[in-house]
């Protein structure tokens, strides 16, 4: 078996800008998506610790129907199923700015927020009942008492079960590939077919990843530090969505 | 606007082609995804086993196995099997046994974490009293500690086979005609793309949704009193 291998491709030529703006796109849908996803685990979760029936039904309906089908379909759901629905002016918009990065981001923060509102609720779970019972007691609303006590304190509890999801959500990004969004495996995709050689190609995409992941593991241990509430073990209990 | 009458029309070949694997291409959801967790699962108990080892040439290569798994897209791993692996074998390989292969050596990693998990929540006493009982390291391993081992890991290898069964169907993207490549199949022809990804959706809920119910009945019934 010889196999001869040549590095250069991956700086020769255009292919070194192609990893460069892959991995840039990576980076933009990913945050995009992660905000979403945030915001949406975070509303979902608290709504499903409430105790009013309805509001818990209907965030326990999103949680369940979104998580439980895969990405891609989402993907091609919001990128070819969505759109001949939206007036006329949106769609054009869309397609002339780049309408597969916004389906995209679209879905990975609905489906990760679905995710997320797990391990959101899981947070919430854990903060003694007690904060509730104070919080209510200086007068504060049910609204006020989530966003004011429970919610904050929640988020600072979920940071490890947080950063794994916020890792699975950057490398699900991957999967926007099939919609057509340039993004880092699309491009090690685009450089193994332009130059024939997949290996150098995969083995730099992979590499990427690879750091990408290590990278944001390491900042948000840093996170966890800075914001861990002194004298709880409670965050090691939890379990991630 | 809407159109039910475009799934009712595709439904033999959505279900029978794209979720069964019954039909004129190689694919089908459920004839991938069975093996897959079954040949998974095996691999992820040898990981796991692997990682709890103290020989450093097992524990070693399995951490390392692990954190390469964990840290990577698995797209990008169906591009190793489907791109590189052809090349440095120099012959071509069915989009069946890329997707397979694929799955099994990916979601070993993650089953193998939950397999480390799982045995070390035996308590210790068990290994000591099996020993003291004249057992050998793959007696204690297959009589005492795994069947222990299992109770713990049961609802976290239903969790796991569900994200598994989503997962498979990445394998449209090499070709392989399982539920989402069917639907886009049919949806080349019918042009109606709202109606027929969320029928498909659908029934992929449906799937796991149920498997989510079993993995919720095997926590209550198996936890250990």
């Amino acid at each position: 078996m010889s196999l001869r291998l040549d590095w250069s491709v991956l700086w020769s030529g255009q292919t070194g800008g192609w990893l460069l703006q892959g991995l840039l796109v990576t980076l933009e849908l990913s945050a995009l998506g992660w905000a979403l996803a945030l915001a949406l685990g975070t509303l979902a979760g608290a709504l499903r610790t409430l105790e009013r029936a309805p509001l818990r039904a209907v965030a326990a309906a999103y949680v369940e129907f979104f998580r439980n089908v895969p990405l891609l379909v989402w993907m091609f759901f919001w990128y070819f199923g969505v759109p001949p629905f939206l007036p006329e002016t949106v769609r054009r918009w869309l397609f002339a700015h780049g309408a597969e990065f916004w389906a995209a981001a679209v879905a990975l923060g609905v489906y990760h927020g679905a995710r997320m509102a797990e391990v959101i609720r899981s947070g919430i779970r854990a903060i003694p009942r007690t904060q509730f019972e104070a919080a209510a007691a200086l007068g504060l609303s049910t609204a006020q008492v989530y966003r004011l006590v429970i919610v904050p304190v929640a988020l600072r509890l979920i940071v490890p079960p947080g950063t794994s999801e916020a890792l699975n959500l950057l490398k699900n990004s991957s999967v926007a590939l099939t919609i057509s969004v340039a993004e880092l495996t699309f491009q090690t995709r685009q450089i193994e077919t332009y130059t024939a050689r997949a290996l150098e190609a995969l083995t730099a995409g992979t590499l990427i990843y690879l750091g990408l992941c290590l990278g944001v593991s390491r900042l948000m241990a840093a996170v966890e530090r800075r914001v861990a509430i002194p004298g709880l073990i409670a965050r090691a209990g939890l379990e991630a969505g | 606007m809407l159109d039910p009458g475009v799934v009712v029309a595709n439904l033999e070949f959505l279900l029978l082609q794209g979720l069964v694997g019954v039909g004129a291409f190689t694919g089908g959801t459920l004839r991938l995804a069975v093996p897959a967790i079954g040949l998974g699962f095996l691999l992820g108990v040898l990981v796991g086993l692997a990682r709890l080892a103290r020989a450093p040439w097992l524990h070693g290569p399995a951490t390392l196995y692990v954190e390469f798994f964990r840290g990577v897209p698995l797209v990008m791993v169906i591009f190793w099997f489907w791109l590189v692996l052809p090349q440095l074998l120099r012959r071509p390989l069915p989009e069946y046994g890329v997707a397979l292969a694929a799955f099994v050596v990916f979601e070993a990693a993650y089953f193998g974490e939950i397999v480390r998990a799982g045995v070390q929540a035996v308590p210790r006493g068990q290994v000591e009293a099996a020993r003291a009982l004249g057992l050998g390291t793959a007696a204690t391993l297959r009589h005492v500690v795994l069947p222990q081992a299992l109770r713990h890991m049961a609802p976290s290898l239903v969790t796991q086979a569900i994200v598994l069964f989503k997962d498979t169907s990445l394998a449209s993207i090499i070709g392989y005609v399982d539920l989402t490549k069917a639907a886009q199949i049919v949806n080349q022809r019918e042009i109606r793309p709202f109606e027929l990804y969320l029928f498909i959706a659908v029934v992929y809920w449906l799937c796991t949704y149920s498997l989510a119910r079993l993995a919720r009945r095997l926590e209550t019934r198996l936890s250990p009193a």
